[in-house]
């Protein structure tokens, strides 16, 4: 796989995609939001520096899930009420793109699902339940978050939204579903609460004192 | 690495941002920065927004509690399976049952990597509790009060009650505020508790297990010593019921041992007589020193028992045999004495009797050698002719001393028993189940 590269249109950093299907990326100088087209790059909008937090997960961060080696390459934070959280976008060496979500370091790994039929945010409740690829999920929260930033390079344009609806279902096993209610049309994650060490995660954060 | 890689954040930030509290201007030392959602003033108890750079005042509430500090003072920092934690936060929560205020204590510990961890402290009793990452599930179909299911294990419900906040300090991954209220409900399987805390339309599950105060005073390398735990707490681990199953099975097999040994030691034991002999007492006898020596007998075979059985056809009389069965080759001796009485009578009850007519008495651990026995029979003066024999029987079993082993063995058996389900008791007497009584003191 060829490295595919460009030059930021408004401060001419040389921009590298580790990912041969990424839509957007950040530029990490200028932080403009580039969206690839057929030929170059457009600037799309700009994002504010992100506020300072403590994940211990940062963009090139390295890890395995399912003996899969994978690696950060974007970010999505949000915020509500009760705090932030992180979504951060990976791929792993067979070139599938996932999500590592660190909720207040409850991380948990998670794939885009397409095919099920998906309830309409006005239908949801909490308690309720459903069964998709075999596995019964219950609605235990339903959050309405703040889309506050983006970094590094994303599946999907994503960067002037603003307020998002997320359900977030639970299972009897570690077994968990995200229904994303960013766009017109739902989209499903499915994936597994996962322990920090089980991800065997290289190239974290320092935290000074901490180790 | 490649030149077109994000440049890794130069220095590490330090993790430790100190800020001042926008309404009295103390120094706050936020340790979770980023994750810590509030954080409350030390010196005049307001509670901060934690994600607002400006520190917005959320709640003040008074101080109450100076008298009660945190055991486990925050900043404290102790190894929990293996991973380091800070103590960042802590509150104090209670519950009211019939009128009655229960206080307890919570932690909370972070880890940047890690995340938050939890430790609870109620009267001496510790738990170290971590969120739910799976969803028990709870079967009210087939038992009442309903069972929790969480990774297979049964979790039988323990209490309901509602909690109030009523004093924090430091940091919190949530919204704290004094006053709060959350229904909590607690289901166990000790030493692990199952917790549902519902606040507004949120339910989180946590689970904890208990923990001894010295091992946390060690990890956390405190000063003194923890204070002592009162009572049985509701998943405090069982000091018997452990050892309830293995005890019993002790007692099987030994029992069992013991029945082995006493059907081979009867099947094995020959129960060979080699005396026999009657004598008769005519009135007014014995006179003066009335003892005499019988015929001697051979003991043969190992060394073994010989069991001398005295019988006498008294009727409301006794008869009282000195005995020394003596060793004609060597003069060894063993002395004893027996007695045979018989009465009985009628009266208002209808017939009655005591005694017997017979008697025996083993003498264990016999050489084998040449034997026999002096006789010295005692009866009342004033007694009626009396016939007694004298029986002797070589290599009998003992079946005593098998009776006293297993009543050696059944009664700590017992005893272990019997402390496991009162201190079961005194577990469920504090739920919302308590036991019923043992004993009935009632009459309805």
């Amino acid at each position: 796989m060829t490295q595919r590269a460009g030059t930021c249109p408004d401060c001419g950093a040389k921009i590298i995609f580790k990912w041969s299907s990424s839509v957007q990326t950040v530029c990490e100088y200028c932080k403009s939001v580039l969206v690839r087209t057929d030929v170059d790059l457009t600037k799309v909008g700009q994002v504010a520096d992100l506020p300072p937090d403590i994940s211990p997960i940062q963009l090139n961060t390295e890890g395995s899930f399912r003996n899969k080696p994978f690696v950060v390459i974007g970010r999505i934070l949000y915020e509500y009420e009760k705090g932030g959280w992180n979504e951060w976008h990976f791929v792993t060496n067979d070139g599938t793109s996932g999500w590592l979500s660190d909720a207040q370091e409850e991380f948990a790994v998670s794939f885009p699902v397409n095919g099920p039929k998906l309830p309409a945010e006005s239908q949801l409740q909490v308690g309720q339940t459903f069964s998709w690829n075999g596995e019964t999920y219950t609605l235990s929260v339903i959050t309405r978050a703040h889309f506050r930033g983006v970094e590094g390079e994303l599946p999907f344009q994503y960067w002037d939204k603003s307020e998002v609806n997320f359900a977030d279902l639970r299972s009897s096993s570690r077994k968990f579903a995200t229904l994303d209610y960013s766009d017109e049309n739902p989209a499903l994650y499915l994936g597994e609460l996962v322990e920090f060490e089980d991800l065997k995660l290289k190239n974290l954060r320092q935290f000074e004192g901490w180790s | 690495m490649s030149s077109g890689l994000p440049p890794i954040q130069g220095a590490p930030k330090p993790q430790v941002k100190a800020l001042n509290c926008p309404k009295c201007g103390a120094a706050i030392m936020l340790r979770a920065l980023g994750q810590a959602i509030s954080v409350v003033c030390a010196s005049c108890h307001s509670i901060l927004d934690a994600k607002d750079p400006n520190l917005a005042i959320l709640q003040t509430f008074d101080k109450i509690t100076s008298s009660d500090p945190p055991l486990i003072p925050l900043g404290t920092r102790g190894k929990i399976r293996g991973t380091d934690y800070e103590v960042i936060g802590f509150e104090r929560r209670n519950i009211q049952v019939e009128g009655i205020r229960y206080f307890w204590h919570e932690y909370v510990l972070f880890n940047p990597y890690k995340g938050f961890r939890y430790l609870t402290e109620y009267q001496g009793h510790w738990n170290d509790i971590a969120i739910c990452k799976e969803l028990p599930i709870i079967d009210t179909r087939f038992s009442t009060p309903p069972e929790a299911n969480y990774l297979g294990e049964m979790y039988k419900h323990f209490q309901s009650a509602d909690a109030n906040t009523d004093y924090v300090l430091g940091e919190f991954p949530w919204e704290v505020r004094v006053g709060e209220h959350a229904s909590v409900t607690d289901y166990i399987h000790p030493p692990r508790v199952l917790s549902s805390e519902r606040m507004s339309n949120e339910v989180t599950w946590s689970i904890g297990e208990y923990i001894y105060g010295k091992d946390l005073w060690s990890a956390f390398a405190l000063p003194g010593s923890p204070p002592e735990a009162q009572g049985v707490y509701e998943n405090e681990p069982s000091p018997f019921s452990t050892n309830i199953q293995a005890v019993w099975m002790a007692f099987a097999v030994f029992a069992l041992g013991l029945l082995i040994l006493m059907i081979g030691f009867e099947a094995s034991a020959k129960k060979e007589s080699v005396f026999h002999q009657s004598y008769l007492l005519s009135r007014g006898e014995p006179k003066g020193e009335s003892s005499f020596v019988t015929n001697t007998f051979n003991l043969d075979g190992r060394t073994s028992s010989v069991e001398v059985t005295t019988s006498a056809g008294v009727q409301n009389d006794w008869i009282y045999v000195n005995y020394a069965l003596i060793n004609q080759d060597t003069g060894q001796a063993w002395d004893f004495g027996r007695e045979v009485s018989f009465y009985s009578g009628y009266d208002s009850d209808g017939s009655w009797s005591e005694g017997k007519q017979t008697d025996s008495v083993v003498v264990p651990s016999v050489q084998p050698g040449n034997y026999y026995l002096r006789i010295e029979p005692e009866v009342d003066r004033s007694h009626a002719p009396v016939v007694y024999s004298v029986d002797v029987r070589r290599d009998v079993p003992v079946s005593a001393f098998y009776g006293i082993g297993f009543l050696a063995l059944l009664i700590p058996a017992i005893l272990v028993t019997w402390r496991s389900v009162s201190f079961e008791r005194s577990r469920w007497s504090e739920s919302d189940h308590p036991p019923s009584p043992i004993f009935n003191t009632g009459d309805n």
